[in-house]
C-alpha cells in the first residue's frame, strides 16, 4: 500500500475527526455536568441537518447561515427537553434519566419520520477542491473543520472566561456547593443541556454540507460520540476534541490496510479496551 | 257459431306453428352474457426512504398500465368475463420489515387476487417470502437478485434480467474500446442484489484477463465513500464497476467526481438510467448504466414476427409517448419495468382465461412472447423456477450534446448503440 494512499486516507479521517469530535463535545458535556448519558443525542445531530437543509432549499440561504440558526435553535430546544424531560428525573438513578432521554430519541425520529420521511436528502455545496498528487481536499471538510475548530474555541471561552460558564463548571464539579455559593443551578442544568444539544445541531449541520442523510443518520454518529467520549474521558471537552480526532485518524489510517466494514469492529474494540484498562480515557476527566 | 270453431282452431294452429318455427329456427349465435369483475392486484410503494426514487417511476409504470386497462375496457377473458383492475397498496418506507407485514396484510385482509413486487431485490426477496408461503401469484418488478428466485419458488416470477448479468456487459465494453486495460475495481452496496452482481462480475473479469485490483462492500446507505476512493486512487484501476441503487450510486459517483478519479469507465447500478442522476451535474457525464429498458429500444412486432415470437401490448414509442403526456416526465426502465409485470400478468390471465391461480400459473410457465421491454420468458426447472431466462441488459452513458447539455445515450450492445462509448475523463 502506498504512502500517499495513506496520507490522503489519514487527512480525510483527521478532518472527519474535527466533525465527530465537535457531535461527541455535546454529550459529554451533558454527561459532565449533570451525569446525564443523552440518548436523544442522534436524532437531535439529525435536527441540525435538517435545520440547514430547510434553510437552504426552503429560505434560499447560505447553508452556513443555518447553522447560526441550529444553534439558536439548538440551545432553545435542549433547554425546552430539559424542562420537559429531564428535571424532574435528575436526582433519580441513572436508569430513570437514560430512559427519559432515549423517549425523546423515540419522539423525534417518530415525528421526524412523518414529517421528513426517510428519503434521502442532501445539499448541493460546491466549496471547490485543492490537489496535490493523490490527497484531495474537499471545502467543504476544510471549512467545516474550521468552523469546528472556532465553535470548539469559543466554547472554551464561555466555560473559563464568562461568570455563567464558570457557574457551569462549578455545578459540574459539586452541584450542593455551587446551590450554596447562590447559584441556580436549575437554570445551568438547563443551559448545558442547551449548550449540549446546540454543538450536537451544529455537527449536524456540518454533516449536512458533506454528506447526503435521512432524519435516521444521527445514530451512527451518537455511537461514534459515546466511543469518542469514552475514549477522551466522560465529562471532558477536550477529551472528546481529541477522542474525535483520534477516531477520525483510525478510521482513515485503518480503512487503507483492512475492508472498510470491519472498522466499526476496530471502533468497538477499542471502546471496551478502553473501558476495561483506563475508564477514566485518554485524557481522563476533570 | 260452426263458423267461430274452425275459424278459432285456425287461429291456435298458426300459433303453435309460430311458436314450433320459431322454437326450431337455427339459433342466432348467443353472445356470452357479459360478466364485469375487478380484479385487485396488491403491492407496496416505498414512497418514503432510500428506494423512493426509483420506486416511484415502478408505481407509475404500473399506473400507466391501469390507465391503458381501463381505457382499453378491462381485461377481456373469452368466456365474456371483464376484468377491471384495481390496485391496492401501501408505502413500505423502504423496510423489508414493513414488506413482510404488509404483503401478509395484503392476502390476509384485503384479499387481494395477485401481487406485484416492491421495488429492490432485498424488498422483493420479504414479501416473496409471504407470498409463496400463502401461494398467491407474484410477479417481482425491480428485482434481480439470482439468490431469490433460486429457491424453487411456485409462484414468483421474474420480470427483470437476474443480476448475475447486470455488470458482464461493461467488462465487454472495456475490452472492446481499451484493449489496453488491465486492472478493474469492484465496489459495491452489501445488499443480496448488488452482491450478486460484484459475485458474477468478478470471475468474469478474471475470466477476460482482468486484474481486480479492489473487490470490496459498503453498508446500505453510505454516504462517505472517502475510504473506498482512497484506495481505488492508490490502486488506478482503468474501470470501476459496481455500486447500489440510487442514493448511494449517485453519492459515490459525486464524490470520484469530487475527489478527480480517473478511470476511463465507471459504470454503476440503478442510479445513472434514471434522469434524476444529473442532478450531480458534470459528474454524470460518461457515466455508464446497465439498463433493463431504455426510451431508445426498438423492440417491435416486426422484429417479434422476424423473430418467430409472440408480441403482445403496445410499442415502445407508445409507452414513451404516453408515459411523458402523464407525468411530464422520460420513463426509466424502472417505470418499464412496473409496467411490463403488469402486462405479464394480464397476458397470463387472458391466456388461462381465468384467474385462477392454477391456469394463471400454467400461462405463465408457458409464456414465451417479445414485448416493448424485450423479451420474457420464465425458468420452469424445479430450483429456478419463474427465473427470468430470455431478457437482456443494455447499457447507456450520460455523455454531453453540442450545447453541453447532458444527454442519455445507448453505447452497448453495439447493435443498439446511438452513439460511440466516451471514456471518462
Amino acid at each position: 500500500m502506498n504512502i500517499e494512499a495513506l496520507l490522503a486516507s489519514s487527512i480525510d479521517g483527521l478532518m472527519l475527526g474535527f466533525v465527530y469530535g465537535l457531535a461527541a463535545m455535546g454529550l459529554t458535556l451533558i454527561f459532565g455536568v449533570m451525569k446525564v448519558i443523552n440518548l436523544g443525542h442522534g436524532p437531535i445531530i439529525a435536527l441540525g441537518m435538517f435545520i440547514v437543509y430547510l434553510v437552504a432549499t426552503q429560505l434560499g440561504l447560505n447553508p452556513y447561515l443555518g447553522l447560526v440558526i441550529a444553534l439558536l435553535l439548538g440551545l432553545a430546544f435542549g433547554i425546552v427537553v430539559y424542562f420537559l424531560a429531564v428535571h424532574r428525573v435528575i436526582n433519580a438513578p441513572e436508569l430513570t434519566t437514560l430512559l427519559a432521554t432515549f423517549s425523546v430519541n423515540l419522539m423525534i425520529i417518530g415525528v421526524g419520520t412523518v414529517v421528513f420521511t426517510t428519503t434521502p436528502r442532501a445539499l448541493a455545496i460546491d466549496l471547490g477542491t485543492w490537489q496535490s498528487g493523490v490527497i484531495t481536499v474537499l471545502g467543504t471538510k476544510a471549512v467545516a473543520v474550521v468552523i469546528a475548530v472556532i465553535v470548539t474555541g469559543a466554547l472554551y471561552a464561555f466555560l473559563y472566561r464568562t461568570r455563567v460558564g464558570k457557574s457551569i463548571r462549578a455545578v459540574a464539579n459539586n452541584r450542593a456547593a455551587a446551590e450554596l455559593m447562590g447559584i441556580n443551578s436549575t437554570w445551568v442544568l438547563a443551559l448545558s443541556f442547551g449548550i449540549g444539544t446546540m454543538l450536537a445541531m451544529i455537527s449536524g449541520g456540518l454533516l449536512a454540507t458533506l454528506f447526503s442523510f435521512t432524519i435516521l443518520s444521527g445514530g451512527i454518529y451518537e455511537l461514534k460520540s459515546f466511543v469518542i467520549v469514552v475514549l477522551g474521558g466522560l465529562g471532558n471537552p477536550t477529551g472528546a476534541l481529541v477522542g474525535g480526532i483520534v477516531l477520525g485518524l483510525l478510521e482513515g489510517i485503518t480503512t487503507i490496510f483492512i475492508p472498510v466494514g470491519w472498522v466499526p469492529v476496530i471502533e468497538y474494540v477499542v471502546f471496551v479496551l478502553i473501558i476495561l484498562v483506563r475508564p477514566t480515557g485518554l485524557l481522563g476527566a476533570r | 257459431m260452426s263458423n267461430k270453431i274452425p275459424r278459432l282452431l285456425w287461429l291456435a294452429a298458426l300459433f303453435v306453428l309460430a311458436v314450433v318455427v320459431v322454437a326450431c329456427a337455427p339459433a342466432e349465435p348467443t353472445k356470452a352474457p357479459t360478466v364485469a369483475k375487478k380484479i385487485v392486484i396488491g403491492f407496496t410503494a416505498s414512497q418514503t426512504g432510500k428506494l423512493n426514487v426509483e420506486s416511484k417511476k415502478q408505481i407509475q409504470g404500473l399506473e400507466l398500465w391501469k390507465d391503458h386497462v381501463v381505457k382499453a375496457g378491462g381485461i377481456k377473458l373469452k368466456d365474456g368475463t371483464v376484468l377491471t383492475p384495481e390496485f391496492k397498496f401501501y408505502d413500505d418506507e423502504s423496510s423489508t420489515d414493513r414488506v413482510q407485514a404488509l404483503y401478509t396484510k395484503l392476502i390476509n385482509d384485503d384479499k387481494v387476487d395477485f401481487l406485484i413486487s416492491p421495488y429492490s431485490s432485498g424488498s422483493a426477496k420479504a414479501a416473496a417470502v409471504v407470498s409463496e408461503q400463502y401461494g398467491k401469484i407474484m410477479i417481482t418488478a425491480g428485482a434481480a437478485d439470482d439468490a431469490t428466485m433460486e429457491q424453487g419458488f411456485k409462484n414468483t416470477y421474474q420480470t427483470y434480467t437476474p443480476a448475475s448479468r447486470y455488470l458482464t456487459g461493461a467488462i465487454d465494453l472495456l475490452a472492446k474500446f481499451d484493449p489496453a486495460a488491465k486492472k478493474i475495481a469492484i465496489v459495491h452496496e452489501k445488499d443480496s442484489f448488488s452482491t450478486s452482481v460484484a459475485k458474477a462480475a468478478d470471475p468474469y473479469a478474471k475470466s477476460k484477463g482482468y486484474n481486480v485490483v479492489l473487490l470490496e462492500g459498503y453498508d446500505s446507505g453510505t454516504t462517505d465513500f472517502a475510504p473506498f476512493i482512497n484506495k481505488i486512487i492508490a490502486a488506478a484501476p482503468d474501470a470501476i464497476i459496481g455500486g447500489g441503487h440510487f442514493a448511494d450510486g449517485t453519492t459515490f459517483a459525486k464524490q470520484l467526481y469530487e475527489k478527480k478519479v480517473t478511470a476511463k469507465v465507471v459504470a454503476l447500478l440503478v442510479a445513472p438510467p434514471e434522469p434524476k442522476f444529473t442532478e450531480i451535474g458534470d459528474a454524470a457525464q460518461n457515466i455508464v448504466g446497465p439498463s433493463q429498458w431504455e426510451p431508445l429500444a426498438t423492440f417491435s412486432e416486426d422484429a417479434a414476427k422476424k423473430a418467430g415470437f409472440a408480441w403482445y401490448g403496445l410499442s415502445a414509442a407508445d409507452f414513451t409517448k404516453d408515459y411523458k403526456a402523464k407525468y411530464n416526465e422520460e420513463p426509466s426502465y424502472h417505470s418499464a419495468g412496473g409496467y411490463v409485470a403488469a402486462l405479464i400478468l394480464q397476458k397470463a390471465i387472458e391466456d388461462a382465461g381465468s384467474t385462477k391461480p392454477d391456469q394463471v400459473r400454467a400461462a405463465l410457465d408457458k409464456m414465451d412472447l417479445l414485448t416493448f421491454y424485450g423479451r420474457v420468458k420464465f425458468s420452469t426447472e424445479a430450483k429456478t423456477h419463474g427465473k427470468q431466462v430470455a431478457h437482456d441488459m443494455v447499457y447507456m452513458q450520460w455523455q454531453k450534446d453540442a450545447s453541453g447539455k447532458l444527454v442519455k445515450q445507448m453505447v452497448w450492445p453495439l447493435e443498439a448503440k446511438t452513439a460511440d462509448w466516451q471514456p471518462r475523463k
